[in-house]
């Protein structure tokens, strides 16, 4: 849901996320260079206009797009629960 | 280099930092026009190198490094910013010193940058731009302290405004001086030493800088707006609707200007030079064929003007977001859509933008079919054909004929560009599919001067290509189809007679399926140098051939031509890899020859198929 909020518990790339292109590790670290990284606050911005995807959240002090693929391998923490 | 540098003697300075951290605003501001543009030795990476002076008069040169998030480079514009960083470029010194650039108002991910610089063994100076909207947003940075924790100098800077360019100056100065320049101990970090080289960065940033009293809440409402799933695709095709508009309205005084200009020429050397070789040699080869093609610079630059005012402003990355899914349907990554968009222009600037794209064959199926997007070269070979054969009718009293067949045009190859990527993709690499995370800046008001000089650099690539090349091949085809002349009392044109003319006859039972007369396959071949090109032989063959006006060309087709024979030179020129620059820029950008050979192929069986079909078919119909 747009403007949902929450924290990244977790950052680690679903292999079923991860036909060829590139690998696990590797997707791992382009997330993490991108700045989705264990405590960083993260907020639903936008949905892209074809299904939904890609997203644009917005990450600590940037805003960033992201295909729902990807996203696949960062593991928010929701506030108020969930 | 094992002692400290001696205070004499040139600095060699590079610029790194993240993308849209206003570097190249930076390195404008640094070096004015004191600047070279040319490409890496093996690669076609821009170079962007300047100098300047400090104030105790050492020159110092600076490289402008493509922008990265990280040296483990993953574009070959990434690649170089790594190798160039740490000396392994061929032909390349190491920097004496790195100016890490940051946006101010931004500093997590590159602080992460820079303690990976630091890594290199080179200097490193940290220069925080784009000061005055941090200071606006209420943003407070301890300086000495963030300085302090990083262990390099750290500057304020304001390039758009020139501001804290002298200490910066300074402080490269004094950096270089002072390093001995170590071993390297970069290694590629893996995921545990990105995490806790984050965690640094994240405690940096937390102990030296208080956020925003009043963050920036702009950036946020014009994407409410312009990421809209409806509103944010109708203003996409608004502003590319707007943008065509402009290219051909805006352009029009200026390329009538320009006409002008080349037809009073024309009259000058008339009067001044006697009928014979040598006139003709000027008028019909150099006047007709330069003037041809420099009519299209307005058109260029109009585009250029549109494509380089919305990457300042942020809305480039905006636009891939939007259209990501809609090209990814057909193979494509959504950073495809700016090379794409550019190639309506030129595709060589759309090729080599490309550079842009991380993935090898995100990359290949993007070159692939860039030419098949309408560059501007096509524009006057289709004006030309459809305002002498299309007629100036308006169905349902508003949609103009002429305005429906070039829309057709275009449609035609943005359709076929997608059917192709989409055949690559399905058949050839099947697996590949990259991730797309890409950073959406935050809107600034574009910098008139950044345009200015990106404009004008536009303009002298055009310039150099069309006193050259296009230049060569007009007096080229001027001379074949002038010499041999015809012998006396020769009933037929003269061109009939001359080495144009034959090879025209030559290769005409190939073309004759397709309903090209011998005419219009000499007018191929200079067109192979560059499609607009094909106008100006137009222009020569008919001129010469002593048939036709001269300034009306088009009538003259329209005499000459039958309709079938039109469209289907229409559908050729979608299709054709009309353009020897391209092959040769893929080449470059490849390096191979396979990709500019499979390119020219499939594009000449495409051009040939589609102008067969097109031209049986109109030939059925109107008869």
């Amino acid at each position: 849901m747009t403007g949902q909020t929450g924290v990244i518990v977790g950052v680690f790339a679903d292999p079923s996320s991860t036909v060829g292109g590139v690998d696990c590790a590797e997707l791992e670290r382009r997330l993490l260079e991108a700045g989705f990284v264990e405590g960083a606050r993260v907020t639903l911005l936008h949905e892209g206009p074809l299904g939904g995807d890609p997203i644009a959240v917005r990450l600590d002090d940037m805003r960033v797009a992201i295909r729902r693929r990807e996203a696949h391998g960062v593991l928010v923490q929701f506030d108020g629960g969930a | 280099m094992t002692a400290a540098n001696p205070p004499t003697g040139i600095i060699r300075a590079a610029l790194v930092g993240n993308p849209n951290c206003g570097k190249t605003a930076l390195f404008n501001a640094l070096t004015g026009a004191r600047q070279k543009v040319a490409n890496y030795a093996g690669v076609t990476v821009e170079r962007k190198e300047g100098h300047f002076t400090t104030a105790d008069g050492r020159t110092v040169t600076v490289l402008d490094l493509p922008g990265t998030y990280s040296l483990r480079a993953r574009s070959p514009d990434e690649a170089v910013t790594r190798d160039a960083v740490l000396g392994r470029l061929a032909g390349e010194h190491r920097p004496d010193v790195i100016v890490a650039v940051a946006d101010a108002t931004n500093l997590r991910l590159v602080l992460r940058l820079v303690l990976e610089l630091k890594e290199t063994g080179a200097a490193v100076v940290l220069a925080l731009n784009m000061f005055d909207i941090a200071t606006r947003q209420g943003l407070r940075i301890d300086i000495a302290g963030l300085s302090r924790a990083l262990g390099i100098p750290v500057t304020t800077t304001v390039a758009t405004r020139k501001r804290g360019l002298d200490d910066l100056i300074a402080e490269v100065a004094s950096a270089a001086v002072a390093s001995v320049p170590t071993e390297s101990r970069w290694r590629e970090p893996d995921t545990t030493q990105i995490r806790a080289a984050h965690h640094r960065a994240e405690k940096i940033v937390k102990t030296y800088v208080r956020p925003p009293a009043r963050p920036d809440t702009w950036t946020a409402r014009i994407d409410g707006v312009l990421l809209h799933p409806v509103w944010g695709l109708l203003i996409l095709l608004s502003l590319l609707f707007l943008m065509f508009q402009a290219v051909f309205s805006w352009s029009a005084p200026a390329m009538g200007a320009i006409e002008s200009g080349f037809s009073l020429l024309e009259q000058g050397v008339v009067a001044v030079i006697p009928e014979g070789l040598l006139r003709s040699l000027i008028t019909d080869g150099v006047i007709a064929g330069v003037g041809g093609v420099l009519v299209f610079l307005p058109q260029i630059l109009v585009l250029f003007l549109f494509i380089l005012l919305l990457e300042d402003f942020g809305y480039m990355a905006r636009a891939a977001f939007l259209m990501d899914r809609i090209m990814g349907g057909a193979g494509l990554h959504g950073r495809a859509f700016i090379p794409l968009l550019s190639s309506f222009a030129c595709a060589i600037p759309g090729i080599m933008s490309t550079r842009v794209i991380d993935s090898k064959h995100d990359r290949l199926a993007t070159i692939m079919v860039a030419p098949l997007m309408t560059c501007s070269a096509r524009i006057p070979v289709y004006t030309l054909i459809i305002a002498a054969f299309i007629p100036n009718r308006h169905i349902n009293g508003w949609i103009s004929l002429q305005g429906l067949v070039m829309f057709g045009l275009y449609a035609a190859g943005i359709i076929s560009a997608l059917a192709v990527s989409f055949v690559l993709r399905k058949i050839f690499w099947r697996s590949a599919v990259e991730p797309f995370i890409m950073e959406l800046p935050t809107y600034k008001a574009p910098e008139i001067g950044n345009i200015a000089r990106n404009l004008w650099q536009r303009a002298e690539i055009f310039l150099r290509r069309a006193g050259g090349i296009i230049l060569t091949m007009s007096l080229l085809i001027w001379v074949l189809s002038t010499f041999p002349g015809p012998p006396t009392g020769a009933l037929d044109p003269a061109i009939n007679y001359s080495i144009a003319g034959r090879l025209g006859h030559l290769l005409e039972p190939l073309f004759r399926p397709i309903g090209f007369s011998w005419q219009m396959v000499v007018a191929l071949i200079p067109g192979m140098a560059a499609r607009e090109v094909a106008v100006a032989a137009l222009g020569t063959v008919y001129a010469i051939g002593g048939e036709a006006d001269p300034t009306a060309l088009g009538s003259a087709l329209a005499h000459q031509w039958s309709l079938a024979t039109a469209l289907s030179f229409l559908a050729w020129y979608v299709f054709a890899p009309q353009c020897a620059s391209t092959l040769a820029v893929v080449k470059r950008e490849t390096n191979s020859w396979v990709w500019p050979s499979v390119m020219f192929a499939y594009m000449i069986t495409l051009a040939y198929a589609a102008a067969f079909i097109v031209f049986h078919l109109a030939s059925a119909w109107i008869r």
